[in-house]
C-alpha cells in the first residue's frame, strides 16, 4: 500500500512530539559508524567483479580545439592494454544536479582545458596509466576564452535573474548611510575525499553500475540518457559515498566512460578519476564579482539593497551560480535591485558546490552590512536586528518561520560579543591583532518529491528502503531514528538501505532536502503501518502507543511481532505543495568569529567560532551538530584559503591537487562550537524540519572577514583573503 | 614480482607489477579496501597505514619495497564486533561524517599517540625533549596530515582526547 502527502497545508500535529521512543531529536550514533570506523563500508571502487579491467581517462591538454587523432595504435601495442575508446557518448562534463538528462557529450570538440577526451583500458591500473600518458593527441587548437572580465568576453544577462524593486538610485542619493562597493571571490572546488569512481558490469543488455553519486533518482535518467538505452536496463549502486558536496550531483564522465568500455570488452571495468580530475574534470564554484549598494536611514534601516553578480560558465551549460539567492528577502528595504551576468568561458564545468548562491553571495553581503554599521556606527548584530523584515519584502509573502533574531541575541551573548572592541585594530598580544566578527545565516528551504518503503517483519524488526543516498549527511541515522519513533522499535531493530536503484525513488542528496524530504517519506509510510497494526488490534492509530516492540492500546498490550506472521509494508510518497508558495521557507543562524591576524606576516587565524542555527525539528543533534561544524569550516576556506587558480593563457586549473588548492586541516579549525535552537515549521513538511546541511556555510566566510577588520582595520573586498592581501592594508 | 607482507598479523603474498603502490595493493590485490585513495599523492593522509609501528601514506612507497615488513591497516585495528578504543571513540564523537578518510585518520590517530607516548616533539610541543601534554594543539598539529573534507576535525580531536583517557575538556 502507498500513503501519499502533498505539502499544501501546514502540519501542526507535531506527531514525533507525541510518540514514544525517544529517538527523534536525540544524539544517537550513526547505525553504519561501525562500519566507516572498521574499514568495512564499502565505497564506490572497492567491489570489483573478478576479472575487472582498468581505465584510465585522458586529458585535453589545450583549453579549445578539435581532437583529429588520438595515436591509437602505438598505446595498444603497449602491454596489458586492451582499448583506447573514443566514444561520441563520452561526457564532456558531468550533467548538473537534478538534470535528468544526458549533459553535452562528445570528445573531438574540446571546450575546456581538463576535458575527457579518451579512456584507456588495461589489465591492471598501472598499465591503463602508463597507456593513458602515453597517448599522443594530435588537436587542432581553436581560441579559448578565458577571462570572464575581459573586454571582449561574450556575456549573457538572462531576463529571468534580473528583478528591480522600486528606486534604488533614489534611495541611495536620499539615504543617510550608504555602501557602494565591489568584491571578489574565487573559484573554489568541492574536493570531496573520495574522487569519482565508477565499475560497470554488463550482463546482457543491463548495466550494473556501482558509483559515487548523491542522486541516483536523476542520476540514473542521465547515465540512461547518455548511454541511449532505457533506466529499466540500469542498476545503480551508491550505498556508501566520500562526500560529494554538489560535486557528484549529476552522472560525470567517468561512469559514461566505465559503461561504454565494459559493453565494448565484455567484462567489468573500472574507472576512478585521479585527483586532478576531480579539480579539472567535474565541476567548480564560479568565481563571482559582485556590486553591492545599501542604502539606510539615519537609524540604520535599509532603505534600499542593490546586489549585481557576474559569473562565469562553460558555453552551452545553463547552470550559473545564484549568488543573490537570498538577498531578496534577508533584509528589509523597499527598494532593491538584483543583477546576474553570465561570461561564457573554457574553463571547467561551474556547478553546484556546498549551498550555491549563499555559500558566497552571503558572505559578500554580510561584509557589506559590516561595512554599514561602520558608516552608521550601529553595533553589527544591532543593525541585522533592526532590518529583520515582518514579510518576504519581495514576494509580500509571511514567513514559515523565522528564527534570525534569536539567533543573533543569543548568539551575541553565548560568544560575549559585548566583550569585543569597537574600534579596529586596538587589541593586541605582541604581535598578533585579536577581532570579532559576525554574520547572519540563511539558506532557502526545499522539499523533493520522494518515497522510501518501510516493511515490518514477523520477528519484530524494521526495513527502511530508499535509493536516496547518504553523503556524510547522517541519512542511515536520521531515517533509521524516524522509522525507530514511529514503530516504536529501539534503533538496533531498524535497518536502514539507501543508494540502491531498485529501492522506492528517494529525494537524492543535494539542496539541503535530503532528510526533509525522504524523511517525510519514512515518517508517512510508517504512518500508514501504524494504522495497519491499530487494525489489528482493533483501536485508533492515534490513541495507540508503540515503544520498545510493544504495543499499547488502552488496557491492550501485545508484543509486536505477535501481530505479524507475514511482513506489513507500505510505501511513503511526499510531495511538495501550496506551503511552499504560501511561505517563504527558509532556515536562518548567526555566526561570531574571533581571529588573531599577525601584524608581521598577515596571516590570520581562527581562535574561536560560534555558529547559533535554527533548521525547524532537530532530527540529530549529534549529525546536526557535525553537518553544522563543516560548513562552516568550508566557510573558513572560502575566507582564508580556497582559491582555484586558473592559468589566464589556456585557463588549466594551476593548482589542481591538494597540496595546492587549501583545504582547512585540523590545525587550522578551533572546537567551533554550535548552538542549535529548538524550532518546528509546519509548513516544511510532516517532520516540522527543514534542511541543515548547507546552512552552516552560508555567510560563513563574511563573519571571519569582519573579524579580520576588527582585528587589523583592513578591509579586504576578495575571497579568500591571503596573507597578501591582509600585508597590502596594514601598509608599513 | 612477489613481496611477502605480513598484514594485520597474517602473512600474504603479492604477485604484482613493481609499479604497484602498497596502497593500490592492499585496495585490489589483497582485498583490504579499508586504505582509502583520496590523491594518490601523499597530501591527504586517507591511506595512512602503519607499517612498522610507523604511520605512513601508502599512496608514496611501492608494494615492493616493503618485503617482509610489518603493516597494520584499519580493518587489523579492529572489527565491526569488537572495536579499537579508537575506532569506537570515533564512532561515539562523530569524528566523521563521509567515513572516507576515517580509517586513515584512525591509523594515524593511533601511530600518532604512540609518538607522543616515545616524547616526540611537534610544532606545537613547547620543549623538544619530550613529556609534552597532549593539548588540543597537540593533537591538531599531528593530526593535520590528515584532510577531512567533512571537516570533522573538532569532534576528531574529542575522540582522540577519549581514546587517550584525556576525558573531558
Amino acid at each position: 500500500m502507498t500513503a501519499h502527502m502533498k505539502m499544501d497545508s501546514p502540519d501542526e500535529r507535531n506527531r514525533l512530539d507525541h510518540m514514544a521512543q525517544g529517538s527523534v531529536g536525540a544524539p544517537l550514533d550513526r547505525p553504519e559508524g561501525k562500519l566507516k570506523v572498521s574499514g568495512r563500508a564499502t565505497y564506490a571502487n572497492e567491489d570489483h567483479p573478478e576479472g575487472t579491467l582498468h581505465g584510465v581517462l585522458v586529458r585535453a591538454p589545450v583549453g579549445a580545439g578539435k581532437v583529429r587523432d588520438v595515436g591509437r595504435a602505438d598505446v595498444m601495442a603497449l602491454e596489458g592494454v586492451r582499448a583506447v575508446i573514443t566514444d561520441p557518448r563520452l561526457l564532456r562534463n558531468p550533467a548538473q544536479g537534478t538534470a535528468d538528462a544526458a549533459p553535452i557529450q562528445g570528445c573531438d570538440e574540446i571546450a575546456y582545458l581538463g576535458q575527457p577526451v579518451a579512456l584507456v583500458v588495461a589489465e591492471s591500473f598501472e598499465q591503463a596509466r602508463h597507456g593513458a600518458q602515453a597517448l599522443r593527441l594530435t588537436i587542432d587548437g581553436g581560441a579559448a576564452a578565458i577571462d570572464p572580465e575581459a573586454d571582449d568576453a561574450e556575456i549573457e544577462r538572462p531576463e529571468k535573474k534580473q528583478s528591480s524593486q522600486g528606486d534604488l538610485d533614489s534611495a541611495m542619493s536620499q539615504a543617510a548611510y550608504t555602501v557602494d562597493q565591489t568584491y571578489h571571490t574565487a573559484p573554489n572546488s568541492s574536493a570531496a575525499m573520495e574522487p569519482h569512481a565508477s565499475v560497470a558490469r554488463w550482463d546482457g543488455d543491463m548495466l550494473e553500475l556501482r558509483g559515487s553519486y548523491q542522486m541516483l533518482n536523476y542520476n540514473i535518467n542521465e547515465l540512461a540518457d547518455s548511454l541511449g538505452i532505457d533506466a529499466e536496463q540500469i542498476h545503480l549502486l551508491s550505498p556508501y559515498v566520500g562526500g560529494g558536496f554538489g560535486s557528484k550531483l549529476g552522472i560525470a564522465p567517468e561512469a559514461v566512460a566505465a559503461a561504454i568500455a565494459a559493453k565494448e570488452l565484455g567484462v567489468p571495468v573500472s574507472v576512478a578519476m585521479t585527483r586532478q580530475q576531480v579539480f579539472e574534470a567535474t565541476m567548480r564554484r564560479s568565481e563571482t564579482r559582485q556590486r553591492v549598494r545599501l542604502a539606510a536611514d539615519a537609524e540604520g534601516k535599509l532603505t534600499g539593497i542593490g546586489h549585481e553578480a557576474r559569473v562565469s560558465q562553460l558555453p552551452g551549460e545553463s547552470f550559473s551560480e545564484p549568488v543573490t539567492q537570498a538577498t531578496p528577502f534577508l533584509y528589509a528595504g523597499a527598494h532593491r535591485v538584483i543583477g546576474h551576468e553570465i561570461a561564457r568561458v573554457n574553463r571547467t564545468c561551474a556547478g553546484s558546490v556546498r549551498a550555491p548562491g549563499e555559500a558566497v553571495g552571503l558572505a559578500v553581503l554580510e561584509v557589506a552590512m559590516d561595512e554599514l554599521s561602520e558608516a552608521a556606527g550601529i553595533d553589527p548584530v544591532e543593525l541585522r536586528l533592526r532590518n529583520i523584515p515582518e514579510r518576504d519584502p519581495t514576494k509580500d509573502i509571511p514567513f514559515s518561520s523565522h528564527v534570525l533574531a534569536q539567533a543573533l541575541t543569543e548568539g551575541a551573548e553565548r560568544f560575549g560579543w559585548s566583550e569585543r572592541s569597537k574600534r579596529p585594530g586596538t587589541v593586541r598580544e605582541g604581535e598578533w591583532m585579536i577581532g570579532m566578527g559576525m554574520a547572519s545565516a540563511v539558506r532557502s528551504n526545499i522539499m523533493q518529491e520522494a518515497a522510501a518503503r518501510v516493511t515490518l517483519q514477523p520477528g519484530g524488526r524494521a526495513v527502511v528502503e530508499t535509493d536516496m543516498t547518504d553523503i556524510g549527511t547522517g541519512t542511515y541515522a536520521v531515517l533509521t531514528q524516524i522509522a525507530s519513533e514511529m514503530l516504536g522499535l529501539p534503533m538496533d531493530r531498524v535497518e536502514t538501505r539507501l543508494g540502491d536503484s531498485a529501492f522506492p525513488r528517494g529525494s537524492g542528496s543535494g539542496g539541503s532536502w535530503g532528510a526533509g524530504s525522504n524523511g517525510t517519506s519514512v515518517f508517512l509510510a510508517c504512518e500508514e503501518l501504524r494504522r495497519q497494526i491499530a487494525g489489528r488490534i482493533g483501536c485508533d492509530e492515534a490513541e495507540m502507543t508503540l515503544k520498545d516492540g510493544t504495543v499499547t492500546a488502552g488496557n491492550v498490550r501485545r508484543d509486536l511481532s505477535e501481530l505479524l506472521d507475514t511482513p506489513l509494508s507500505a510505501v511513503g510518497q511526499g510531495e511538495p505543495g501550496d506551503t511552499y508558495k504560501s511561505h517563504r521557507q527558509a532556515t536562518y543562524g548567526s555566526y561570531f568569529a574571533e581571529v588573531a591576524v599577525n601584524s608581521v606576516t598577515g596571516e590570520t587565524r581562527v581562535r574561536r567560532m560560534l555558529g547559533v542555527f535554527g533548521a525547524g525539528r532537530i532530527l540529530n543533534p549529534k549529525t546536526a551538530r557535525s553537518q553544522c561544524i563543516g560548513g562552516m569550516t568550508f566557510g573558513i576556506g572560502i575566507a582564508l584559503t580556497e582559491e582555484i587558480v586558473h592559468d589566464m593563457r589556456d585557463g588549466h586549473v594551476v593548482n589542481r591537487d591538494l597540496a595546492e588548492y587549501h583545504l582547512p586541516v585540523n590545525a587550522d579549525v578551533p572546537q567551533i562550537d554550535v548552538m542549535l535552537l529548538d524550532e518546528r515549521d509546519p509548513y516544511s513538511n510532516p517532520l516540522q524540519a527543514k534542511g541543515i546541511g548547507e546552512l552552516g556555510i552560508c555567510g560563513a566566510a563574511g563573519a571571519i572577514g569582519n573579524a579580520i577588520y576588527n582585528a587589523c582595520g583592513v578591509r579586504v573586498r576578495s575571497f579568500p583573503m591571503t596573507l597578501d592581501t591582509i600585508l597590502e592594508g596594514l601598509g608599513d | 614480482m612477489d613481496t611477502t607482507l605480513k598484514i594485520n598479523g597474517e602473512e600474504r603474498v603479492l604477485q604484482a607489477d613493481p609499479r604497484t603502490s602498497l596502497l593500490d595493493a592492499l585496495r585490489h590485490h589483497l582485498g583490504l579496501t579499508g586504505s582509502k585513495k583520496g590523491c594518490d599523492h601523499g597530501q591527504c593522509g586517507a591511506c595512512t597505514v602503519i607499517v612498522n609501528g610507523r604511520r605512513i601514506n601508502s599512496c608514496l612507497t611501492l608494494a615492493c619495497m616493503h618485503d617482509g615488513d610489518e603493516i597494520t591497516t584499519v580493518e587489523g585495528l579492529g572489527t565491526p564486533e569488537a572495536l579499537s578504543p579508537m575506532q569506537q571513540a570515533f564512532v561515539t564523537h562523530d569524528g566523521y561524517q563521509c567515513g572516507y578518510c576515517t580509517p586513515g585518520q584512525i591509523c594515524s590517530a593511533t601511530a600518532m599517540l604512540e609518538e607522543v607516548a616515545q616524547g616526540w616533539p611537534s610544532h606545537a610541543s613547547a620543549d623538544l625533549s619530550g613529556g609534552m601534554e597532549l593539548t588540543d594543539a597537540e593533537i591538531s598539529e599531528r593530526m593535520s596530515g590528515n584532510l577531512c573534507r567533512c571537516a570533522a576535525y573538532p569532534n576528531i580531536v574529542d575522540a582522540i582526547r577519549d581514546a587517550a583517557g584525556k576525558g573531558e575538556r
